[in-house]
C-alpha cells in the first residue's frame, strides 16, 4: 500500500528512492512519525537507522538504552568506590582519634568521633589532628551535665511550656487521607498516661518482595487484613412472615474484597442453632426456634458475621511511597498482622504502644515512646530537644513495665508520704500513714519543700565538713 | 510462625552478660544489682536470647544524642 505522496515526501526529506518505496510499503508518513525504532528495524533492516535520522527522530531503540544503562551504572559504580575509600581513610583517621582518646583516658561519644573523623578526612586536617580532638575532648567536658543536676525538672519544663503552646484540636487528619489520629495535646496525655488502648489506633504496615512493588498483590493484603461484614457484600433481608433471613450475596464486591461463596457458605455456618439452606443466589437462614427474638438475634448476627479480615482492623488504605506500596490500617493489631506473609516484619509498625510492649518488648516500647511523643510534638511545630522526652520514656520503662507518669504510677509509688500527698488525694495518703505510723525519710524534692529545709539537689547535694585532724597543721 | 523480634527495627541489640563481666560492670559503678533497670522474664527479648532471673543484659543502643548508648537491666521474674 505504497502510496505516492508517502514515497514523494520521503524523498523529499533525503531517503534513496529504493528505501522510501520500501517504507512507503509498510508505512504512511504520519505512522512513521510515532512508529518504535524495534518495529522499524524488523520490517526494514539496519536502513531504520537512515530512516530515523532524516525523519529527525532520536533512536530510543534497545541498543541505545543499553548503552545510557552501561553508562548510569559504570557512574554508579565509581560513585562507590569513591565512597568506599573514603570511608576507609575516615576508619583510620577514626582509629587514630581512639588511641589518642585511650592515652589520655578520655571519652567522647560515638557519634562525636565519626563525625570529626569525616571532617579532618574531608578538609584534609590530619597534621592538626592531636590538637582537634584535645579541644573536643575540653569543649565536650565543658558541656557535661554536673552530678545532681535538676534534670528532671528541667525535662518536665522543657516539655511542659511547649505544651501549653498545644491546641487540643483532634479532628484534624494527620498525614494519610481518610485516616483519623489523634494528634496533639490529648496524643500526649494518652502517651504519657501509657493508655492501654489509644482513641485512635493505627498501624503502618510495610510490605517485602514482590508484595511491596506490586499494586494487585498489596491489595491482595490489604483485602486479607481489612474486616469484611456479611453486610458489605450482601444484601441481607429478614423475612418475618417466613421466619427466615435471606442473604443475596452482592458477587461484584465479593470479587472486589477476593471473597468466594465457599468463604460466605463457611462463614455462615459458625452460626449457632440456625439451619442453612443454599439456594442459586441466596442463602436462607432459618432459626431453630422459631420466635421473633430469635429471628432478631439472628438477623443482627448474620449482618456482623465477619467473613475475612483481622480482628481490630476497620481500615486498610494503600499508598504508594517512593516505589514501594505502604497500608495504612485504621484500627491495630499488632501480633496477627505480622504473622501473615508478605507482611515485612522488621518494620511494621503501630502506634499502640502496649502493643508494641507486648510484641516487641521493653526496649522497643521505650523506643516507641520516644517516637511517638516526638513527632506528636514536631507535628504541632514545637521544637522539644530529645533527651528530655528520652529521659521520660527512661523513667517510665525503668521497672521493666510501663508505668504511666501519675497517680497509678510513677508519682503514686514514691516513698515519701508528703510528696504524695501533696500530688493527690491528699486526705487518704495522710490518714493511711498516720494509721500505719508510717515514716518519712525527706529524701525527695517536694517534701524538702514542703518542710523548709535545702533539697538534696544541687548547692544542697554537699554537705561541709572539717577535717579535725588538718586543723592543727593550718598555719595561725 | 514466630518471626525473629531482634530483627525489628524498633528492637536493639542485646546480649547476656558473664559472671566476670557483670563483677567488672557492678565494680566500675559501685552499685549492686538490684539497683539497675530491670526487665521482666516474661519479656519477649529476654524469652528470645533465652535470659535467667538474675542475668544482667547489656543493651546496645542507637541513640539519637549520643550516636550508640549502652544500657543494662537486670531480669526479674515479676515486680513486687
Amino acid at each position: 500500500m505504497a502510496s505516492k505522496a508517502t514515497i514523494n515526501a520521503l524523498i523529499k526529506k533525503g531517503l534513496s528512492k529504493k528505501l522510501a518505496e520500501k517504507v512507503a510499503e509498510y508505512y504512511t508518513l504520519t505512522q512513521l512519525k510515532k512508529v518504535s525504532y524495534e518495529e522499524l528495524e524488523e520490517k526494514i533492516g539496519k536502513d531504520a537507522k537512515k530512516v530515523f535520522e532524516k525523519l529527525g527522530r532520536k533512536i530510543e531503540g534497545k541498543e541505545k538504552k543499553e548503552e545510557g544503562k552501561k553508562e548510569k551504572r559504570k557512574g554508579k559504580r565509581r560513585k562507590k568506590e569513591e565512597k568506599e575509600e573514603r570511608k576507609i581513610k575516615e576508619r583510620t583517621v577514626k582509629d587514630e582519634i581512639l588511641k589518642i582518646l585511650k592515652e589520655r583516658k578520655e571519652y567522647l561519644p560515638p557519634i562525636v568521633v565519626d563525625e570529626l573523623a569525616e571532617k579532618i578526612e574531608s578538609k584534609k586536617l590530619h597534621n592538626k589532628l592531636r590538637i582537634i580532638v584535645e579541644k573536643a575532648i575540653e569543649e565536650y567536658n565543658k558541656h557535661l551535665m554536673e552530678p545532681f543536676e535538676a534534670c528532671g525538672m528541667v525535662a518536665a519544663q522543657s516539655i511542659g511550656e511547649p505544651g501549653t503552646q498545644m491546641t487540643m484540636r483532634t479532628f484534624h487528619y494527620a498525614g494519610v487521607a481518610e485516616i483519623n489520629v489523634t494528634l496533639g495535646l490529648p496524643r500526649l496525655i494518652e502517651i504519657v498516661d501509657a493508655r492501654k488502648d489509644p482513641s485512635t489506633p493505627m498501624m503502618t504496615v510495610y510490605l517485602e518482595g514482590v508484595y511491596r512493588v506490586n499494586k494487585e498483590k498489596a491489595k491482595e493484603i490489604a483485602n486479607k487484613i481489612e474486616v469484611t461484614r456479611l453486610i458489605n457484600i450482601a444484601e441481607i433481608e429478614t423475612d418475618i412472615s417466613n421466619m427466615k433471613v435471606i442473604v443475596k450475596p452482592n458477587l461484584k464486591a465479593m470479587e472486589r474484597k477476593d471473597i468466594d461463596m465457599n468463604d460466605l457458605i463457611k462463614a455462615v455456618k459458625k452460626l449457632s442453632k440456625v439451619e442453612i439452606k443454599e439456594g442459586k443466589e441466596k442463602i436462607e437462614i432459618l432459626p431453630k426456634d422459631e420466635n421473633y427474638r430469635e429471628l432478631r438475634r439472628v438477623s443482627e448476627e448474620v449482618k456482623n458475621l465477619k467473613i475475612k479480615g483481622i480482628d481490630g482492623i476497620k481500615r486498610a488504605i494503600i499508598r504508594k511511597e517512593g516505589n514501594e506500596y505502604v497500608i495504612y490500617t485504621e484500627g491495630s493489631n499488632f501480633e496477627k498482622v505480622l504473622e501473615l506473609e508478605g507482611v515485612d516484619k522488621t518494620r511494621t509498625i503501630t502506634n499502640d504502644i502496649h502493643a508494641i510492649y507486648n510484641v516487641l518488648g521493653i526496649e522497643a516500647a521505650r523506643n516507641a515512646i520516644i517516637n511517638e511523643a516526638y513527632e506528636t510534638l514536631q507535628e504541632q511545630g514545637l521544637n522539644v530537644d530529645i533527651r528530655h522526652i528520652m529521659l521520660v520514656a527512661d523513667l517510665m520503662t525503668s521497672d521493666g513495665t510501663i508505668r504511666p507518669i501519675g497517680r497509678q504510677g510513677i508519682s503514686g509509688e514514691k516513698a515519701s508520704v508528703i510528696a504524695r500527698a501533696a500530688f493527690e488525694i491528699t486526705v487518704d495518703h495522710l490518714l493511711r500513714a498516720a494509721r500505719k505510723g508510717e515514716k518519712d525519710e525527706l529524701k525527695g524534692v517536694a517534701e524538702n519543700v514542703i518542710v523548709g529545709q535545702p533539697i538534696k539537689l544541687g548547692t544542697g547535694s554537699v554537705e561541709l565538713a572539717i577535717d579535725v585532724k588538718k586543723l592543727g597543721k593550718v598555719k595561725k | 510462625m514466630k518471626f525473629d523480634i531482634l530483627k525489628h527495627k524498633l528492637v536493639p541489640h542485646h546480649e547476656i552478660l558473664s559472671q566476670e563481666e557483670v563483677e567488672k560492670l557492678l565494680k566500675t559503678y559501685n552499685i549492686k544489682k538490684e539497683q539497675l533497670p530491670r526487665m521482666l522474664l516474661s519479656d519477649p527479648v529476654a524469652k528470645a536470647i533465652g535470659a535467667k532471673e538474675g542475668d544482667i543484659v547489656k543493651i546496645i543502643r542507637k541513640s539519637p544524642t549520643a550516636g550508640i548508648s549502652i544500657a543494662y537491666r537486670l531480669v526479674v521474674k515479676e515486680i513486687i
